[in-house]
């Protein structure tokens, strides 16, 4: 299964308490971890990633293994241990006050 | 005996404040969506237990919320809490959130008076459907007009408006380019005006097919023509149900009035100590008395001398009175934003205000006299007023 790591305000739409699991056929990219993240959970879309460009809304980012991987390309693999489950894909908002 | 319900919201959530037709006690319920700007929540004439709200976020965008039962609970619709969220061919559903602009959605004038594509940020404005309670129409920045005829599940735009001419024209004012007031002709269901900031107002009469500005007798002298047809920054228009071709405007700067639907206007500040404000209301038994909250100026946005005053015009505009009574006459200085006054529909007509204060105040006797019904919210974008048997 694949762990994702959502910020609060996002648990909340979704009504989920802690980390998600997906199960993914296929690659694990960020593409697919989202696809699938949506279709589990509609009322995020449009909330990560716009409705149309499927671009990632400017004020988030996406960690995993200690890395920033907000700038990866969407069908690049995602690291091994996100794949296994063993670390989780994380949405975070970006720091910006507020 | 009746009830009132406030609908508040704030730049971190909402509140609905209720209390019985004494309105003297109040219970405050909230937040709800906690951290969320909630920048406008409007429940529907026709059954003031469906409420739509709209919450946006820098962060996570737009979504839209309703309730079923007068705010006690909320959804995004579509996506019921505890139903499958997938169809059973396994479409996703719930698309409330998605506001998508018709086709190329093109360019309008930027700051700095270059071209700038239309983006999408956020719902300024809810307007429930005089007849309809699964009708309600979103204003928008950047500005246009959307639709929802299924109860917010999904939302058309009504391109006519944004694809007129001129456009290219129009441009932000400091709040960005929103579509903030929606005036729903209740003699004329084909009939409807909005507003923008900084483009001004525009009328249908065909249902929201084609649309034709109604700014003329408007002055702006921050554009290069100040009676251009297009790019009067205006704040809010208020219209009262008897009398639906008299609107009254505050405009950024001026207080107006037209009495032939905007077909022309006339300037009716008069003795106002500052003629820049954001909001204007009208009250509910007399289509003459009007209100406005006068602010300094457009670059200090708090009220002049330190005083909240509410202005009141008995007579259609030009002749006004402060009402003070109640509010802080020193060392103040909040401002009242566009959609931050509401009335309701008692005998003794009831006036409300929020400030950024956080403060919301109500007035149970047409302005008289005011008292805080809560005094330290999150800052105050919207203040609705409902009226309940």
């Amino acid at each position: 299964m694949i762990r994702v790591e959502l910020p609060h305000h996002l648990r909340t739409l979704a009504r989920v308490n802690g980390e998600v699991e997906l199960r993914i056929e296929g690659a694990v990219t960020q593409r697919s971890v989202l696809d699938a993240l949506e279709a589990n959970y509609p009322m995020l879309r449009g909330t990560i990633r716009d409705h149309v460009t499927q671009v990632r809304r400017p004020f988030l980012r996406f960690f995993a293994c200690g890395e920033d991987l907000s700038h990866e390309l969407p069908d690049a693999a995602l690291p091994n241990a996100v794949a296994t489950g063993a670390e989780p894909f994380v949405v975070m908002g970006a720091i910006a006050g507020g | 005996m009746s009830e009132v319900r406030v609908l508040v919201g704030t730049r971190k959530g909402a509140f609905v404040l209720t209390s019985d037709g004494k309105r003297e006690r109040w219970d405050v319920s909230g937040p709800h969506f906690a951290g969320w700007e909630i920048y406008h929540v409007k429940g529907s004439p026709v059954d003031p237990n469906r409420l739509y709200a709209s919450q946006t976020s820098a962060w996570f965008g737009q979504i839209i919320q309703r309730s079923d039962d007068g705010g006690k609970t909320w959804m995004q619709p579509g996506t019921p809490a505890g139903e499958p969220t997938t169809t059973p061919d396994g479409t996703p559903k719930a698309e409330s959130n998605k506001f998508v602009y018709d086709g190329v959605p093109g360019t309008h004038q930027w700051y700095d008076g270059t071209q700038h594509p239309w983006e999408f940020k956020r719902v300024w404005h809810l307007e429930p459907s005089l007849t309809d309670p699964d009708t309600v129409y979103a204003g928008v920045e950047d500005a246009a007009l959307f639709r929802s005829t299924d109860g917010g599940k999904s939302w058309h735009e009504l391109s006519g408006l944004r694809q007129h001419d001129t456009g290219p024209k129009w441009q932000p004012g400091a709040g960005g380019m929103c579509l903030h007031t929606i005036l729903l002709d209740p003699k004329n269901p084909e009939r409807m005006s909005i507003a923008i900031s900084a483009a001004g107002a525009f009328r249908t009469d065909d249902g929201g097919k084609t649309w034709k500005p109604i700014n003329r007798g408007l002055h702006s002298q921050y554009i290069p023509d100040p009676t251009a047809e297009v790019g009067h920054c205006v704040h809010r228009i208020a219209m009262h149900p008897s009398r639906p071709n008299v609107l009254f405007m505050q405009k950024h700067w001026d207080v107006m009035r037209t009495d032939d639907a905007g077909e022309s206007w006339r300037e009716v500040s008069g003795n106002l100590p500052s003629d820049f404000g954001f909001p204007i209301d009208i009250h509910a038994h007399e289509p003459d008395t009007i209100y406005v909250v006068p602010i300094k100026s457009d670059s200090e946005h708090f009220p002049p001398d330190g005083k909240l005053r509410v202005y009141r015009s008995r007579s259609g505009g030009n002749e006004w009175e402060a009402l003070t009574k109640g509010l802080p006459q020193r060392d103040c200085y909040v401002n009242v934003l566009r959609d931050a006054m509401s009335i309701d529909l008692l005998d003794s007509c009831g006036v409300y205000f929020g400030t950024t204060g956080g403060q919301v105040y109500a007035s149970t006797d047409s302005g008289d006299t005011w008292n805080p019904i809560v005094r330290d919210l999150p800052a105050v974008l919207s203040v609705e007023v409902q009226t309940l048997p």
